[in-house]
């Protein structure tokens, strides 16, 4: 029995210790907002947050997570209002939008650490989150405008 | 003349024999009735729970899945498989028929109730360094507060003669410390607390400190590092290949968030040892640990990491990555590894810089391999956060590659052979806890 948080609310699922993680949310929990990409952890389309950072959930097997919190895209922010999410909307980043899910959710993980990220680090953060749109000068762009406005709503909060 | 001889060295084999048989053996203790709560102060047994977590008993005498303290966990030693007994209060299988003096002659010498020799995978020679007092409060915890389990502990597949326990007898004259603790008074209180700590309670010599090939420890290099359960525990001391030395704010933090940016994350054994087993320790004790470490490791709490040469050399290997193209290694960490492994041009907690990790520094590839495949869980490293295991994800050619790519740009020479020991730590059995 597996054991966990998620979106904020507790959550059980009685299977496999060695189950992925990713099948646990999607096939168990019926939250299907996260993607099966590659299976191996190199396309980035099933990430999630556990704990708040960036995890592949294809990978990862549901004991590993036991007594963790974990978010979804479904839960990132209430009402779909993530600044990531807004700029995303904006600049219309998604093509077929298989991907996206997995790229807000390694993207709002960059934004935590690196606040102000240059081009280099986009890259070095979100060169593992394949998109075969190649959607990816408008992610880049999706990115600095919500680090951007994330900066604006704190100098507002601030002054 | 010959008959003569050969009648002189049977006889002083055989006297030899029974003077040891004298030796090595030793008398049973009477079986007693199992003490009650009212026997010990509460005071005693609240001490007993913390010592008891402090010196592991539960990780090394509980099964994975199994009932607390009764035994059978699986130590794959070089020697062969050891099954840990059942250390529960209960009378037929466990130790509920043990006297105090039963329990501190074990825990001392390594003599088992019935007065057979216990292995030196008990490590009694660190126990033995504690005070009656701490000895007697892990009994009145263990006698009062565990439930009796009745368990058979199963037969080890230790090969003849190393399973004939006389010869134990040997073992502990040849290798065994039997000191007592030896206070430093050259040294600060805090200090010899965390020696009567460590060399004591928390055996950390048990792990980090190389053995001998007859399984002694070798007080001579103490703490230099050791393999243990298919890890490399490493080294405490100025021999470390850590770039960045240990400073004891850094074992602090290791020893009480599970990482320090400058190392690396407490994992495989090193992960119940911190988790389940020193967090139980006051704060006071874990920084009387980390400032005997400390000392070891030959810092100073001034010691600037900052400035150190290597965190710059692994900051500007971020930016300078080779072409993916034509690097494998490069390719597959930049997919698999990055999102999480790069922290821009200041240490983040909980995107570890791997170029500056321990495990990217030992002489063997064995830790690095091991997370790779198996990943870090939720009680392992930093609480509440995990790294995936590519076990079925990556072939022994990519994490090999990925591995190359590591040690590269961390600055240290090549390991040989590096894809044939991928695969003989996929094939190993893995570190369960």
């Amino acid at each position: 029995m597996a054991n966990f948080m998620l979106n904020g609310k507790p959550m059980s699922a009685d299977v496999e210790a060695d189950t992925p993680l990713l099948w646990v949310i999607r096939d168990e929990l019926n939250m299907t907002g996260t993607k099966f990409g590659c299976g191996i952890g190199t396309c980035g389309a099933c990430t999630v947050h556990v704990g708040g950072r960036a995890t592949r959930s294809c990978i990862t097997p549901v004991s590993s997570v036991e007594g963790t919190e974990i978010t979804t895209i479904e839960g990132l922010s209430e009402n779909g209002d993530h600044p990531l999410q807004i700029s995303w909307q904006k600049l219309q980043v998604p093509q077929c939008g298989y991907c996206q899910s997995g790229q807000i959710m390694q993207a709002a993980a960059l934004l935590k650490d690196i606040p102000n990220p240059t081009d280099a680090d986009i890259d070095a953060v979100m060169g593992g989150n394949l998109c075969r749109c190649m959607t990816y000068v408008r992610i880049r762009s999706a990115i600095h405008e919500a680090a951007n406005a994330i900066k604006e709503n704190k100098n507002e909060q601030t002054a | 003349m010959l008959k003569r001889t050969v009648y002189g060295v049977c006889g002083a084999a055989i006297l030899g024999l029974g003077l040891f048989s004298l030796y090595a053996s030793n008398p049973s203790i009477d079986p007693v009735t199992l003490p009650v709560k009212t026997d010990f102060s509460p005071q005693m047994i609240e001490q007993g729970k913390v010592l008891a977590a402090a010196g592991y008993c539960d990780t090394c005498h509980t099964q994975p899945g199994g009932k607390p303290y009764a035994g059978n966990y699986e130590m794959h030693t070089e020697f062969g498989t050891i099954y840990t007994s059942n250390i529960t209060p209960d009378l037929e299988t466990g130790i509920g028929s043990w006297s105090q003096a039963a329990f501190n002659r074990a825990m001392r010498i390594g003599v088992s109730r019935d007065g057979h020799h216990l292995l030196p995978a008990f490590p009694y020679e660190h126990f033995n360094k504690m005070t009656d007092e701490d000895i007697q409060a892990i009994y009145a915890y263990i006698m009062t507060s565990i439930p009796a389990v009745t368990q058979e502990k199963k037969d080890n597949g230790i090969p003849f003669p190393l399973n004939v326990r006389s010869l134990q007898a040997g073992w502990k004259l040849l290798f065994a410390d039997d000191e007592p603790f030896q206070r430093n008074d050259k040294k600060s209180e805090q200090w010899n607390r965390g020696a009567y700590l460590a060399e004591g309670i928390t055996h950390c010599g048990a792990c980090h400190t190389p053995r001998n090939a007859l399984g002694g420890e070798q007080y001579h290099k103490m703490y230099q590092g050791a393999a243990i359960d298919g890890w490399i525990a490493p080294s405490l001391t100025v021999t470390s290949t850590s770039p960045i030395a240990w400073r004891s704010q850094d074992f602090y933090e290791y020893l009480t968030t599970g990482n320090s940016p400058y190392h690396g994350s407490a994992a495989g054994p090193m992960a119940p040892v911190m988790h389940k087993g020193l967090s139980a320790l006051e704060e006071a004790d874990i920084r009387a640990l980390s400032v005997y470490f400390a000392d070891f490791a030959g810092t100073t709490d001034i010691s600037k990491p900052d400035a150190n040469d290597h965190l710059k050399v692994a900051f500007a290997a971020q930016h300078q990555q080779p072409d993916q193209r034509l690097n494998q290694g490069a390719r597959l960490y930049a997919t698999a590894c990055q999102a999480c492994h790069y922290s821009s041009d200041q240490l983040v907690k909980g995107r570890p810089l791997i170029t500056l990790d321990s495990s990217t520094h030992l002489d063997e590839p064995t830790n690095l391999i091991n997370v790779i495949l198996d990943g870090v869980r939720s009680d392992q490293g930093i609480s509440g956060i995990v790294m995936p295991g590519f076990r079925d994800a990556l072939s022994d050619a990519d994490i090999s590659a990925i591995a190359a790519y590591l040690r590269e740009e961390a600055g240290a020479d090549a390991w040989p052979k590096l894809q044939q020991k991928v695969a003989d730590v996929r094939k190993q059995p893995r570190f369960q806890h």
